[in-house]
């Protein structure tokens, strides 16, 4: 179902959460809201879930005004950063939850119950442990269950906090994936929220950036990435080399092949893959050195130092495949020349 | 244990805590078993089956028993508002629920007994709109033990409230499930273990409780008569076999209560997957 939320601001006290979002989401996607902590980004989604009351605007689920809806009658599932599971109720107890609190008149029969508790646990792979209580669970295993019970009470939308916050890292990259799939399986509106952007960008379709109760983009993955819409969008997704044009020298950057006759602003982010770099030539007059290098896997990252004509050396990273790398034979304390082939401008 | 123990010290802690039970609990109870290998068979069960004996054992497990689930009630609804609730005077409140602990009992007998009897302030009031008399009745001693038993039931069940985790809460709410059914289904099974425990503690408090009944109960034989007071009035008689053989028999009693209570709360955390 699609969401669509007008005008939603929240304080608490004196500080403002959200400040007048306006967001649309359309039926089936996977959305991530991202920010640094404290944007505002979960308490946007309990908004939307009804766990938390917004100050003003409204609340459309399937073009249907939801504001005044109480958590639960939103026909929402939720599934919370620790999971939340009923410690005192069995795997199979807490899926089939949902189910037996329904009224009396919609409360579906033992056996069906039974089976639709089953079918949910051979979805998440751990039907095996139904019998068991949260606490025998790892993590991994009771977000899994955690999203099963969610999913028991079908709902039109999904909304998931931090959904792999509290797990380690190898889980977390399984888990990522499984999400992907399973959302590709049941197609059902789902939004989580993180402040990873590796993870929005590997597992959403859509992402929207919040910062200081605002949202400052929202696209997909690779809109956001290849053309940020400010610079803090800029320096939040991926690493980004940052020059500010009125500290620093522009002539230097005009050498690096970035012309400061098409300036688009003051502020100059640059992608670390984006920058070239090449051995001088012994008598070049390049003040660009090489300082040291750390592998990341197929790429090798490459810190040099900027002496700067007037002020303090300043570091810029480079990122190039290893084997290009290595056809350069560069070594600690070389001079190189660099290229610039894109940037991002900002005011 | 092993010597590679994580914890240093068990040898010395152990023996400690052997010398301590042993001085402290094992020695004066086995004395009590012991003197009463003094009676024969047929002279214990004729002291035991005396009408005024039977009497004040019902009379006591009776009254323990309705105050404690009196107490187990009311103490969790004073535990669920100091945990859940912020209002003005939250922290006098908070003090207040001790009180019963440090009031030396004789001064809380000697007060409940003022306020309760027939002209006293409240036990006026009661006659006159209700037609009922607390004081030297049965009702009486309820009155004193829930008094005494208040706090432990709102001291245990406190910090698992405390505790307790309101997204699960929320969960259950986001998954349709009504106020009350919250509270049924998630809230009360997380608590009922620690509840179990301040009911267990309280009886076991209002049994042995003494200083605060005598003074409200009246101590009408049949009626109002408590068995620590009919102890001690075998032992104003320097009846000490009798005395004895009924504090043994108390002794027994409770000691079986307390494992049933036990057993009990092991089930009750089994079924909920606390162990």
């Amino acid at each position: 179902m699609s969401i669509l939320l007008s005008n939603i601001s929240k304080k608490f006290g004196a500080f403002s959460a959200l400040d007048n979002i306006n967001l649309e989401i359309p039926e089936g996607e996977l959305v991530a809201l991202l920010g640094p902590s404290g944007c505002g980004k979960t308490t946007l989604l309990r908004i939307i879930a009804g766990l938390e009351r917004a100050d003003q605007g409204r609340i459309l689920i399937s073009g249907q005004d939801r504001t005044e809806h109480d958590v639960s009658k939103r026909g929402i599932g939720f599934v919370f950063q620790h999971y939340a599971l009923f410690r005192h109720m069995t795997v199979f107890e807490n899926v089939a939850f949902g189910l037996r609190v329904k009224p009396r008149r919609d409360r579906p029969s033992n056996e069906v119950i039974a089976k639709k508790v089953h079918a949910l646990l051979e979805l998440v792979q751990l039907d095996w442990l139904h019998d068991r209580y949260p606490d025998q669970l790892s993590g991994g295993q009771r977000q899994r269950i955690a999203l099963a019970r969610a999913l028991a009470v079908e709902p039109s939308v999904l909304l998931l906090d931090e959904p792999f916050g509290a797990l380690d890292a190898s889980v977390r990259k399984d888990l990522r994936q499984w999400l992907r799939n399973l959302h590709h399986d049941l197609n059902v509106t789902s939004i989580f929220v993180t402040h990873d952007q590796e993870e929005a960008m590997e597992v959403a379709s859509q992402v929207v950036v919040l910062n200081h109760g605002k949202i400052e983009q929202q696209g997909a993955p690779s809109e956001i990435y290849d053309h940020p819409s400010n610079a803090f969008v800029s320096g939040f997704i991926g690493q980004t080399n940052v020059f500010n044009l009125e500290h620093q020298d522009t002539d230097w950057l005009q050498t690096a092949g970035l012309s400061t006759l098409q300036q688009q602003g003051k502020i100059v982010h640059v992608r670390p893959h984006d920058i070239v770099i090449e051995k001088s030539a012994l008598d070049s007059d390049a003040f660009v050195t090489l300082k040291d290098w750390q592998h990341l896997g197929a790429l090798i990252r490459i810190e040099l130092v900027k002496n700067s004509v007037n002020g303090q050396p300043a570091s810029v990273y480079a990122e190039m495949p290893n084997e290009q790398f290595k056809r350069l034979h560069l070594n600690k304390g070389d001079k190189v020349d660099l290229k610039i082939r894109h940037a991002h401008w900002f005011h | 244990m092993s010597q590679n123990s994580i914890m240093p010290g068990f040898r010395p802690t152990i023996g400690f805590t052997v010398v301590y039970l042993s001085l402290v609990v094992l020695i004066p109870l086995s004395t009590l078993v012991f003197k009463s290998f003094q009676l024969n068979w047929d002279d214990y069960v004729h002291i035991i089956t005396n009408k005024r004996v039977l009497s004040s054992f019902r009379v006591s497990f009776t009254t323990a028993l309705a105050a404690s689930l009196i107490a187990s009630f009311f103490g969790f609804i004073v535990a669920w508002v100091l945990v859940r609730y912020s209002f003005f005077g939250k922290r006098f409140f908070h003090a207040l629920i001790d009180f019963p602990f440090a009031l030396p009992t004789a001064v809380a007998g000697i007060v409940l007994a003022t306020v309760f009897q027939p002209s006293g302030f409240l036990g006026k009031l009661l006659i006159d709109t209700l037609g009922v008399q607390v004081a030297f009745k049965p009702l009486g001693i309820v009155m004193a033990l829930i008094f005494i038993s208040i706090p432990f039931v709102v001291r245990t069940v406190e910090p698992v409230l405390l505790e307790f985790e309101t997204s699960m809460e929320e969960a259950a709410s986001s998954l349709g499930a009504t106020r009350l059914q919250v509270f049924l289904k998630v809230i009360f099974p997380n608590v009922f273990p620690a509840l179990l425990t301040g009911f267990a503690l309280s009886f076991a408090r209002g049994v042995g409780e003494y200083g605060s009944v005598i003074f409200i109960a009246g101590n009408l034989p049949y009626v109002s008569e408590i068995v620590p007071l009919l102890i001690v009035t075998k032992l104003e008689q320097f009846d000490i076999q009798g005395a004895t053989a009924i504090a043994l028999t108390m002794l027994v009693i409770s000691f079986l209560l307390l494992l049933l209570i036990n057993m009990l709360q092991y089930w009750v955390r089994k079924r909920s997957g606390q162990l």
